[in-house]
């Protein structure tokens, strides 16, 4: 099993599904000849030319809309969003056409066409280029949103969502494409549903996703030090939520935090407390937290945008309250 | 086209026609629902281009006006009217209604209901067209005012830059639901704006059929011959209101009536009977057989068919046991 970074991840799958079939192209601003923002599709406009590694003007909603249409004839397009925060533009042909063609079609058309971007919150890039949208996406029937939170998770669910017949967005980190982390040599498909247990517990659960999962790992270290074993769960898959291991682990645990990069209303940790409740409401010792990003536009300055998201240490604070340790 | 061709278009008019007039009533007796967006006034639009063009094997994609161009394409009217009536048997199965007609069999991509909305998907279409090495053509109708979107200009751009084999044609009705085309578009004639995209454009008359024919003719063959992308604009007009919800009252009687003169199947029935290819009789029968397969064959299947399953509310929402979902796939 080789370590390679989360880019490179992306770039094998992209690589192989496209060496396999000659109907997956990808397409975005910039991913051909310069081979992509963050390289995730570096060299595959030399192996696979121009026809099918697509440089898009930039006209998100245009390009968005045109990868679909391919999709309806059996193309399956990778599509690239530069930034999520400019997915808004391309929102209306995501979510009212391929979100909804399967259905309003009777089931005689589908679009499966996937969607990357990076989200999340990278250095001092500010309100317009620092959105956290996965709780957007989540709510749109038809769309099935998945987040890899290490280079095994972008290359496995890369791999099974260009198979799939659903459109899917993934939603990557800016501050991911550099990680490094083991992914299989063979051939690997991560199931569009589910979630991973990242770190075996007993004491309290600690839902993350993407970038959050890191925080929550370093916040259980520490909680250790402290006596309480907590165990953290991997949701990289968003919708539909794994409402099965969430009981689970809750079950086990009876207690839960989630823990998320995105502001809170209406979302992430809003849907999952809502699953607990409706799931396992009688399984808990306490109520459940949310530890979110403050529910401002994300500033500039260094010190302000640093208060605004979540942390590691917040997470600890969260749970040795919960635990009345604090 | 021959005289036999004319005829058969002059049926075809005719039964869209009357088709959607029989659809009125049905919404007025509250038998359909929703929105209900009709066509008469611009049946030469439709009728004309796809004559040109290959109707079930050139893909064709569209806005929420869009029965008569599923019936162009091959659907079967029946369907049609009973997925007005959202019942299992109409062609989206009771799911899409009015607005979203689909006969994927027959090449008939969809109604959409964003205006503009598949301005992009008929390029993508075409890119797949491209990909695949086919002889078809993507074919997308909009009205006027769905020009004025971005996607309109963010297509036919990338079309243009990519070659892709679509057609865009315009129905010019000179209105964007209730706003006149002078008060909401700079450039009034619509050919005109596919030339800042190095796109070639003609207009022609939208309630002539000959005129639609010749100038799509000469549009589909570009396409088809792989010389990129076309705008055929046609001008016409609505004789009712933008949907059910607004009787056309912002438009002034003398401008009806004008366009009433004007109307593409008396252009054409006045034709053929002048070219001594048609009687007053024989139309007057043909009038008469359309109406009678209306009411006998087409209402009744619509009313009579089963409703979908409320059990199966939540089917198509999702691809049904896709292995890469679940697990189990080495």
């Amino acid at each position: 099993m080789a370590e390679i970074m989360y880019w490179e991840a992306i770039r094998r799958a992209h690589d192989e599904e496209m060496a396999r079939d000659p109907m997956v192209i990808c397409m975005g601003e910039d991913i051909g000849v310069a081979g992509g923002t963050y390289k995730a599709t570096s060299g595959l406009y030399d192996k696979y030319g121009p026809e099918r590694v697509i440089d898009t003007p930039i006209s998100e909603n245009g390009y968005t809309g045109l990868g679909i249409g391919a999709s309806f004839l059996g193309v399956r397009p990778i599509i690239e969003i530069m930034s999520v925060n400019f997915a808004w533009l391309a929102m209306d042909q995501m979510f009212n056409s391929a979100a909804k063609v399967r259905y309003m079609s009777g089931g005689q058309l589908e679009a499966p066409v996937v969607f990357r971007s990076p989200g999340g919150c990278a250095h001092q890039l500010g309100a317009q280029h620092s959105a956290r949208m996965e709780k957007v996406f989540m709510g749109i029937a038809g769309l099935r949103v998945v987040t890899p939170s290490n280079p095994r998770q972008a290359y496995g669910l890369l791999k099974s969502a260009v198979r799939c017949n659903d459109p899917v967005f993934i939603n990557e980190h800016e501050l991911m494409y550099n990680m490094k982390g083991e992914v299989p040599d063979e051939e690997y498909f991560l199931p569009l549903e589910g979630s991973e247990i990242a770190r075996q517990g007993s004491d309290v659960t600690l839902f993350g996703y993407n970038v959050s999962v890191h925080w929550c790992l370093q916040a259980a270290e520490e909680l250790a030090r402290h006596g309480i074993n907590a165990e953290v769960v991997d949701l990289y898959a968003l919708a539909p939520l794994d409402r099965k291991g969430i009981r689970a682990s809750v079950a086990k645990t009876h207690r839960a935090v989630i823990v998320e990069e995105a502001e809170a209303p209406v979302g992430v940790g809003a849907e999952v407390m809502a699953i607990i409740n409706e799931e396992c409401f009688f399984e808990l010792d306490a109520p459940p937290l949310r530890v979110s990003a403050k529910n401002v536009p994300v500033p500039y300055n260094r010190g302000l945008e640093k208060s605004a998201i979540p942390n590691a240490k917040d997470v600890v604070s969260a749970v040795l309250k919960m635990f009345g340790k604090s | 086209m021959n005289a036999a061709d004319k005829k058969r278009l002059l049926r075809e008019m005719l039964f869209a026609r009357r088709f959607e007039e029989r659809c009125y009533e049905a919404y007025v007796e509250r038998k359909i629902g929703g929105f209900l967006h009709l066509y008469p006034g611009q049946e030469a639009c439709v009728h004309g281009v796809m004559e040109a063009a290959r109707p079930g094997h050139d893909y064709v994609i569209t806005g929420y006006r869009d029965h008569i161009h599923a019936i162009k394409c091959g659907s079967d009217p029946k369907a049609v009217m009973a997925e007005l009536f959202g019942k299992e048997s109409g062609c989206s199965r009771g799911r899409g209604g009015s607005m979203h007609i689909f006969d994927a069999e027959h090449r008939f991509m969809g109604g959409y209901a964003l205006v503009g909305g598949p301005f992009p998907l008929a390029a993508g279409m075409a890119k797949a067209i491209k990909l695949k090495g086919g002889d078809e053509i993507a074919i997308c109708f909009l009205g006027d005012a769905a020009n004025n979107q971005g996607t309109f200009h963010e297509s036919l751009n990338m079309a243009s830059v990519w070659q892709l084999p679509v057609l865009y044609v315009t129905e010019n009705n000179l209105y964007g639901i209730g706003t006149r085309i002078d008060r909401s578009t700079a450039v009034q004639e619509q050919y005109k704006r596919a030339c800042g995209y190095d796109i070639p454009a003609a207009r022609a008359d939208g309630q002539d059929i000959d005129a639609v024919y010749a100038a799509a003719s000469i549009a589909v063959e570009h396409v088809r011959s792989g010389k990129g992308p076309y705008l055929l604009e046609l001008m016409t007009y609505r004789y009712r209101g933008h949907s059910m919800s607004d009787a056309g009252a912002y438009r002034s009687k003398e401008e009806q009536e004008e366009w009433g003169k004007r109307d593409p199947i008396v252009i054409l029935r006045d034709r053929l009977i002048a070219a001594g290819e048609l009687s007053e009789a024989e139309y007057s029968a043909l009038d008469k057989e359309i109406i009678a397969n209306i009411e006998e064959e087409i209402v009744p299947f619509a009313e009579q068919s089963p409703e979908p399953k409320l059990e199966e509310l939540e089917r198509y929402v999702l691809a049904e046991n896709d292995p890469y979902v679940k697990g189990g796939v080495h």
